[in-house]
């Protein structure tokens, strides 16, 4: 069954020991992914061997263990910016993408931004935003008096681009938007929008969080001014994010938040700032974690993230093929493996989808319920909420069968079929 | 969790639907699953005439708020309050109370929900909107006499 597949699953799986383990009496099928995702042993080995070896503070001493862990933090960010096509000092570690986000909102309206806003300007998102790439604009924009919009969706979940030019226009200042969404698996034209913020001398922000666990991402052959991702959500520990940023663009942005380690000179009458990535990092920083999501880099990177994409096309279409079969399912997005994520909305005719996922979770089975943080996605298609299933490495086609089995069962359960 | 009890209240909701007349109007929503409720409330002369509602949610919140209004239609306020206070310490009680059927009639049902925290707040919705209501119902009358 896995012989269309590029790398070994079952030895995969083998490295996560949550894998192993029994809900409710079954065996544990997790495409919670979207949302969250397991680590393996190398990761957690690798923090451990560091706490437990090498950890100190970092940047701020000259015994032989702050050099290391300065060292190991500092190996870790060229890691992480290798992953993703970058230079060292363009990586910039936060705590999530939520952090990351604010963190630019906030730069570019603190005084002497390079791109000052005011009553006039605008900034553009989309309709398909996480609320964390969402909410940083609307306060950012009360904040400056400048105005928010928004590309809207088509009824198949995809971003409508027939009005861009008068969304993203020469009053843009800044085009927010995401690689892959969250909630309908949609996977954007990054090129086009790109080109079109060049075009209006607009900045270009792209939150990565669905699409570097996933996919093989170069941030310099995107073209893009800033991108954002998460640890937690690529086999790393919660508590440590990623920003890039084009190097002159972030040592021209002021910093964020104040405090250790982002100083050059400071004075009781005011003070300097260090270049990036220090300029960013106020305060002692997620050193561990970082350590972490390096060796989760490593792990990813040995798989190889064109195998785990050809994967994840298999698993979703076989989803998607399953849940076409199941009268009374509907998907809420791309009803094809055609640019997009494994992460699957679905809604079951006649059940909450709190009610799906709980009784998905008598059955061991584990997707997340709600609006995902994305809201406004929920009311422009008319559904309070969705079940959504998003696999990832370590999922398998019998995992999709369990669900798309599960889904018949909470049917018949709730009398829906 | 999901006793026949919840089930039937759930496929049958007693009393819901908006009614006039009604003295206070909420709209409660929980912001982490979308679930939302507005309820009517009528008081008059300390007892609670009518409790009317709509909304869109899970079983558990829909459920709940049907057992809810169950309870506390043609009650004294004070009384209301009672089995109010009674299905909140049962919700609370991670499955640890033994709940008293005098006191919260359907309400028991909902004892295995208390093991869920993340379902605690689906069965809390209505009736926090119930309280809301009715406590901003008697404040009206007190203003007014």
């Amino acid at each position: 069954m896995t012989s269309t597949l590029a790398f070994d699953v079952e030895a995969v799986r083998k490295d996560f020991p949550v894998l192993a383990r029994e809900v409710h009496g079954k065996p544990l099928v997790y495409l919670d992914n979207a949302s969250s995702s397991h680590k393996p042993r190398q990761v957690l080995e690798a923090e451990r061997e560091f706490v437990e070896q090498h950890y100190s503070n970092v940047h701020r001493g000259v015994h032989t263990l702050s050099q290391e862990a300065t060292d190991a933090y500092e190996a870790a960010r060229s890691t992480v910016a290798r992953f993703i096509g970058a230079q060292h000092d363009d990586v910039v570690f936060t705590k999530n993408v939520t952090e990351a986000i604010n963190l630019v909102a906030y730069a570019l309206g603190n005084p002497g931004s390079p791109v000052p806003l005011g009553p006039g300007d605008e900034i553009a998102v989309t309709e398909m935003e996480h609320h964390s790439n969402l909410v940083p604009w609307q306060m950012l924009a009360e904040r400056t008096g400048a105005t928010l919009r928004w590309l809207g969706l088509t009824d198949e979940g995809r971003l409508d681009l027939t009005n861009l030019d008068q969304i993203v226009n020469e009053r843009t200042k800044l085009l927010a938007f995401t690689q892959v969404s969250n909630i309908l698996g949609t996977e954007n034209d990054v090129p086009a929008l790109v080109a079109r913020a060049k075009q209006v001398g607009a900045l270009t922000l792209v939150d990565g969080a669905q699409s570097v666990p996933h996919q093989p991402v170069d941030v310099a052959a995107l073209g893009v001014d800033l991108f954002a991702f998460t640890g937690h959500k690529m086999l790393a520990p919660s508590g440590v994010g990623v920003l890039w940023g084009r190097g002159e663009l972030l040592n021209a942005l002021p910093p964020f938040m104040g405090g250790g380690s982002m100083i050059e000179v400071v004075q009781m009458t005011g003070s300097t700032y260090a270049k990036a990535p220090e300029r960013f990092e106020a305060g002692t920083p997620v050193i561990s974690q970082a350590v972490a999501l390096a060796a989760a880099c490593d792990y990813l990177g040995a798989v190889g993230l064109d195998a785990i994409k050809a994967h994840e096309v298999v698993l979703t279409a076989r989803l998607l093929d399953g849940i076409r079969e199941l009268p009374g399912v509907s998907v809420l997005g791309p009803d094809s493996t055609e640019a997009r994520g494994s992460a699957v909305s679905f809604v079951v005719d006649g059940v909450h989808p709190h009610d799906v996922g709980q009784s998905l979770d008598d059955l061991g089975i584990a997707v997340r319920v709600g609006h995902h943080c994305a809201a406004p996605v929920c009311r422009r298609y008319g559904v309070p909420a969705t079940a959504r299933a998003s696999s990832y490495l370590y999922n398998t086609e019998a995992d999709i069968d369990a669900l798309l089995d599960g889904i018949v069962q909470v049917q018949r359960f709730w009398g829906a079929a | 969790m999901y006793q026949e009890i919840i089930l039937d209240h759930y496929r049958n909701p007693h009393h819901k639907g908006l009614r006039d007349p009604f003295d206070v109007e909420v709209h409660h929503v929980n912001p982490t699953c979308g679930d939302e409720v507005t309820v009517r409330v009528r008081v008059l002369d300390g007892i609670v005439e009518d409790v009317s509602y709509d909304g869109q949610g899970c079983s558990i919140s829909q459920a709940a708020t049907s057992v809810m209004t169950d309870l506390v239609i043609g009650r004294k306020v004070d009384d209301a309050l009672v089995a109010h206070e009674a299905f909140l310490e049962l919700m609370q009680s991670k499955g640890k109370l033994e709940p008293d059927e005098d006191v919260l009639e359907d309400g028991i049902a909902f004892a295995g929900v208390s093991k869920y925290p993340a379902r605690v707040k689906c069965a809390l919705l209505g009736w926090m909107a119930w309280k809301d209501a009715t406590a901003q119902a008697v404040a009206k009358q007190k203003e007014a006499s």
